[in-house]
This record gives C-alpha cells, sequence and structure tokens, in this order.
C-alpha cells in the first residue's frame, strides 16, 4: 500500500517536472516571435486571413488571433495579455488613463474601413429608411414596421451585445445621429445577442426583426436598407464606393492598438498590414481598404 | 512495522480530514472574494441607481433588478416544467414500468443529463425558436419561455435521477402494507410511497432549481438577453436577460476595479445568496422532516 502511495507520488512529480521542462523550453525557443492579438469581432476574420497571409512574409513569426470585442481586446492590452489589440471603435478616455496608469500610452493604427448594414428579412417589403428612422426604431419610439411603410408587424430590434464596439458606435452615430449632447438610448426590449451569427440567424427565419451589423459579414440572403442621412433625400446602400466617397452614412474606420510605439515584429507588421496585398485582402472580405 | 502503520494512519488521516474541510475552505474563500470585490458597489453606485430598472452599463445605468426578475421568470418556468415531469417520470421508472422500460430509460435520462448544455442551446437557436415564434405568433422566438423549456429540460435529470433514488429507497413493507389494506396501484404511490420519498424528492426539486438558476450559456443564447422588467406573467413571452448570461457576456469587456466590474461581482453575490438560501431552506426541511419520521419510529 505505502509502496503503491509512494509510487503515484513520484509519477505526479515525474508529470510536473516533464510538463515544467516543456513549458520552459518552448518560451526559450522562440523568444520576440509570437505576437498576441485580441479584440473586435468585426476584425476577427479579417486579422485572421492577414495573420495567415503574413506566413508567406515571416515564416519563423507565429500570430495569435482571437475575437470576444473590442473592449475585451482593449482590456487585455491594458492588463498585457495581448500585444495588439483590434478595435472596431476608437479607445474611450477611461481606457487611456487606465493604460497611462500602467505607464503606456496606447497608440492607435487606421487598418480599414467598414460600413454598418442594417438588415433585414428578405420578406420584409421594407426597403430604405432614414438615419431619423433607424434612430427612432432603436429607441421605442417606432414599434411597427407599418409606420414605416412595412406591413403591420411589430419590430423586433436586434443589437450586439454592449461590449462589441459595433454597439457603440451604432449607439453614437445612429441612435444619437452623431450629437454628442444626445442621450438617447437603446430601447429596454432590445435583444442583445452576444454573435454576429446570432444576430444572422434570427433575422433569417424572422420577417419581424431588424438588425445590424459589418458589411463584410451580411450574408446574401439577407436584405440591406439603404440608408438616408438626416433630412437628407438620397437613400444609399453601403458599398465600398458609397463608403469612400462618404454618400453612406453609417461608415467608420477600424483600428488596432498598441501600448505605447510599436517595435520589432509587431511595427514590421503594422507596417505590411497597410502595404497594397494586405489591403488587398480588406477589399476581398467585403471591408473598404484605407486611402494611402 | 507497527511505527509504518502509525504513519500511514496518520497520514490518511490527515488526508481525508483536508479533503472535508476543503470544501469549507475553498466555499469560504470564494464567498470572501465575491464580498471583497462586490461590496465597493454600494459606494460607488448609488441605492436609487442600483435598484432601478434600467440595466445599461456603458452609460452607467447600473440597475440590477430587471436581471433579478429575468433569472427568476426563467428559474420559476424551468422548476414548473421540470418537477411535475421529472416527478412523472421518476415514479413512472421506480412504480410502474416494467424492467425492461427501466432499462432502457434510465440510461436516456442520465444521457440527456450529459448533453453539453451549448449543443442544447444549438439546437434551441436554430430549430426551436423559430418554430416557437410561429407556433405561438410572437414578434420573436427569443423569449423567457423558450429559455424556461430549455432549462426546464436541462434540470430534468438531476429531478429525475435523484427522485427515483429517493423512491427506490422506500422499502418494499410499505408498498405491501398499502395493497394489503386495498389500496390501487395509484393510492399508494400518491398516499404512501411518495411521502415515504419526500424529503429525498424534495432534494431532487431544489437540486434542480440550483441547476435552472445557475445555468448561463443556453439563457444567453436563447432569451434574448433584453433587460426588460419582468412585471407579470406575459413577462414569460417577452426575452429577458439573466444575472448569469449578463455576468458572462460582460465579464470579459471590463477593466479590472471599475464600478461595472464590481457591479458584476455584486450580482454574482447575489446569485451566491440566492442558492444558499434555497439550499439552506431545503436541507431544513429534509432536517425537519427527518426528525418528524424518527419521532414517529420511536
Amino acid at each position: 500500500m505505502t509502496r503503491t502511495i509512494g509510487r503515484f507520488l513520484i509519477l505526479i512529480l515525474l508529470i510536473g517536472i516533464t510538463t515544467s521542462c516543456s513549458n520552459s523550453t518552448a518560451s526559450q525557443g522562440s523568444p520576440q516571435v509570437y505576437i498576441e492579438n485580441k479584440g473586435s469581432d468585426t476584425i476577427v476574420n479579417l486579422a485572421l486571413a492577414w495573420a495567415e497571409a503574413y506566413q508567406t512574409v515571416e515564416p519563423d513569426l507565429r500570430i495569435s488571433v482571437t475575437g470576444g470585442g473590442s473592449g475585451t481586446g482593449i482590456a487585455s492590452m491594458i492588463n498585457g495579455t495581448v500585444h495588439i489589440a483590434n478595435a472596431s471603435r476608437q479607445i474611450k478616455q477611461d481606457e487611456i488613463d487606465q493604460a497611462k496608469a500602467n505607464g503606456f500610452d496606447p497608440i492607435e493604427h487606421v487598418i480599414a474601413k467598414d460600413a454598418i448594414a442594417v438588415i433585414v428579412n428578405p420578406d420584409n417589403p421594407v426597403n430604405q429608411l432614414t438615419l431619423k428612422q433607424i434612430s427612432d426604431i432603436y429607441s421605442g419610439k417606432i414599434n411597427n414596421w407599418s409606420e414605416v411603410g412595412g406591413e403591420d408587424r411589430p419590430i423586433v430590434r436586434l443589437s450586439r451585445e454592449t461590449n462589441s464596439g459595433t454597439h457603440v458606435y451604432f449607439l453614437e452615430t445612429v441612435l444619437r445621429l452623431g450629437e454628442k449632447d444626445n442621450k438617447t438610448l437603446f430601447a429596454t426590449n432590445t435583444l442583445l445577442l452576444p454573435s454576429s451569427e446570432g444576430i444572422i440567424n434570427e433575422i433569417r427565419t424572422n420577417p419581424n426583426a431588424i438588425g445590424y451589423d459589418g458589411l463584410g459579414y451580411v450574408p446574401h440572403d439577407l436584405k440591406m436598407i439603404a440608408i438616408a442621412s438626416v433630412g437628407g433625400t438620397n437613400f444609399v446602400l453601403p458599398g465600398i464606393d458609397s463608403v469612400n466617397d462618404a454618400s453612406y452614412p453609417i461608415s467608420r474606420d477600424l483600428y488596432m492598438y498598441t501600448l505605447g510605439e510599436p517595435t520589432g515584429e509587431i511595427k514590421k507588421y503594422l507596417d505590411w498590414i497597410k502595404t497594397d496585398p494586405a489591403q488587398a485582402i480588406v477589399e476581398e472580405l467585403g471591408f473598404v481598404p484605407i486611402d494611402r | 512495522m507497527d511505527s509504518n502503520v502509525d504513519w500511514k494512519e496518520f497520514l490518511l488521516t490527515w488526508i481525508i480530514k483536508i479533503s472535508g474541510y476543503s470544501a469549507i475552505v475553498f466555499v469560504g474563500l470564494i464567498f470572501f472574494f465575491l464580498l471583497k470585490e462586490g461590496l465597493p458597489t454600494l459606494t460607488e453606485v448609488s441605492l436609487s441607481n442600483l435598484f432601478s430598472d434600467r440595466w445599461y452599463p456603458i452609460e452607467e445605468y447600473y440597475g440590477i433588478l430587471p436581471l433579478i426578475s429575468g433569472s427568476l421568470v426563467i428559474t420559476i418556468g424551468a422548476t414548473a416544467i421540470a418537477v411535475p415531469l421529472g416527478i412523472g417520470t421518476a415514479v413512472y421508472i421506480s412504480e410502474i414500468a416494467p424492467k425492461w422500460a427501466r432499462e432502457i430509460l434510465k440510461p436516456l435520462i442520465e444521457l440527456l443529463g450529459g448533453l453539453p448544455s451549448v449543443v442544447l442551446g444549438f439546437l434551441g437557436i436554430l430549430i426551436f425558436t423559430p418554430n416557437l415564434r410561429v407556433l405561438l405568433d410572437l414578434p420573436t422566438g427569443l423569449t423567457a419561455l423558450a429559455g424556461s423549456i430549455m432549462l426546464g429540460f436541462v434540470a430534468l435529470p438531476t429531478v429525475v435521477s435523484v427522485a427515483e433514488d429517493a423512491l427506490d429507497t422506500v422499502p418494499r413493507s410499505y408498498r405491501e402494507g398499502a395493497w394489503a389494506l386495498g389500496a390501487t396501484n395509484w393510492q399508494t404511490i400518491w398516499k404512501v410511497t411518495l411521502p415515504a420519498a419526500r424529503s429525498g424528492v424534495l432534494t431532487a426539486v431544489m437540486l434542480g432549481v440550483g441547476r435552472a438558476i445557475g445555468e448561463t450559456i443556453i439563457v444567453m443564447m436563447v432569451t434574448g438577453n433584453a433587460p426588460v422588467m419582468a412585471t407579470s406573467i406575459s413577462a414569460l413571452f417577452s426575452p429577458v436577460r439573466t444575472m448569469t448570461a449578463s455576468i458572462a457576456a460582460e465579464m470579459g469587456e471590463v477593466a479590472n476595479d471599475s464600478v461595472h466590474y464590481h457591479t458584476l461581482f455584486f450580482i454574482g453575490m447575489i446569485l451566491f445568496i440566492i442558492t444558499l438560501i434555497i439550499n439552506i431552506t431545503a436541507s431544513a426541511v429534509v432536517f425537519r422532516q427527518q426528525k418528524r419520521s424518527e419521532k414517529a419510529l420511536s
């Protein structure tokens, strides 16, 4: 009995030693050639495609990309667990303060542009809305599709969770129409879904639903709404051209953030992202390349 | 040789003692941690804000009432489904079913209990909620009702297996006595077997409730997560947001030691206290009944 216990303890010890050894060799073997990249779910596919394409440029560099939301990415960067944070909104003042408290200035890099498409079920006869109408729908002032020229159906509002950069951007640009002192909030019965997939799936099956998502994520079987800016009468569908000539009212820059000026491999990677081959991937995935 | 035995005794006793106490220590540490991270909320957020009906933390609306009411609605709904169905199944398996049916049913129900909840959530979001919307003509299928039904099926296996075990321990002589008095099978079950297994059945119900209130991923996927205050029974047919789903959805985004972070821990604390109350009530009731039945026997 004692012997079996003894053997068991030795076994545990051995396992402990071997695992700790393998850990230490892994970290010794690859210093500085490992980039952790985390944040916005809007950017995650783009960041993955970049990370993959960058393998042909720097085969030794490993880039790990994860999503989770802009807020999550920035929080991780401030806490020092990732090198680059992806964000579909600009960094907030309190996040800057926290980064400074940790001794670093967050540095902003614009990496692509994106349009937010407002989407409905293809069976919904509504094709166009003004920005003001969308704001009234989401704030709860308009509750039936018949009020905006559709069928007599209740409106089911879908939104991303509050940790999504898309959520914050939509709140500021659409609900509050870009006005700084506008304090409009989402109606409380707005459904907050944890993923883009959840929104797309609900809209696909529910003709009452309205939702929004990054242009690159809208599948072909859903209908995008043409939007006119406040007071405008020119209804525009989202697309690369309408984003570049600024006629589509809901478009934004996408960002990567680093703690302090990037150096070494991280700087090389961020510089590469602004080159033509990297920006071609942007266009392939349905986003809009940056003007250079 | 003797000293060897002594040493072994000593070591094993201590290992067992430590494992016994560790459960207490862990629960204590977790509660202490929740208090430490959650209590600062009371100084940072005004009570009128904390107990308001608006939850929108990125704009500093920290009303937790909609979240508590959401959790309660879903738990009550799930209990209303899991308890009658679960006890019914347990009675059938233990009292009525022929041997072959019992041998198929028991493992199947245990399999249902082993299903990962995220898989159930997946089925819920792809198949169940769209059909629920069409069937009941609701604006959307992502409602408290969808969550309740799914959670009912999550809690069901727990209720069934614990209640079935309790019914199994009722001595056969009780049933034989009832039959000898001319009671029908149903009268025996309803008046003799179930009351005799009452404390075990109650434990089954409480464990089921605990399972339902703590479930996270399914409610996050199928209830729509809209922080609407649930005030009437009609709340069952509209979206709700639960405490667990809020913590899971928002914990990743918050910066350490921010007001929002503390509030999420405060919600965790409330959840912990609710579960604690459920457990204490359950064991108090069970304890009282044990004492009473001991008295009756003596």
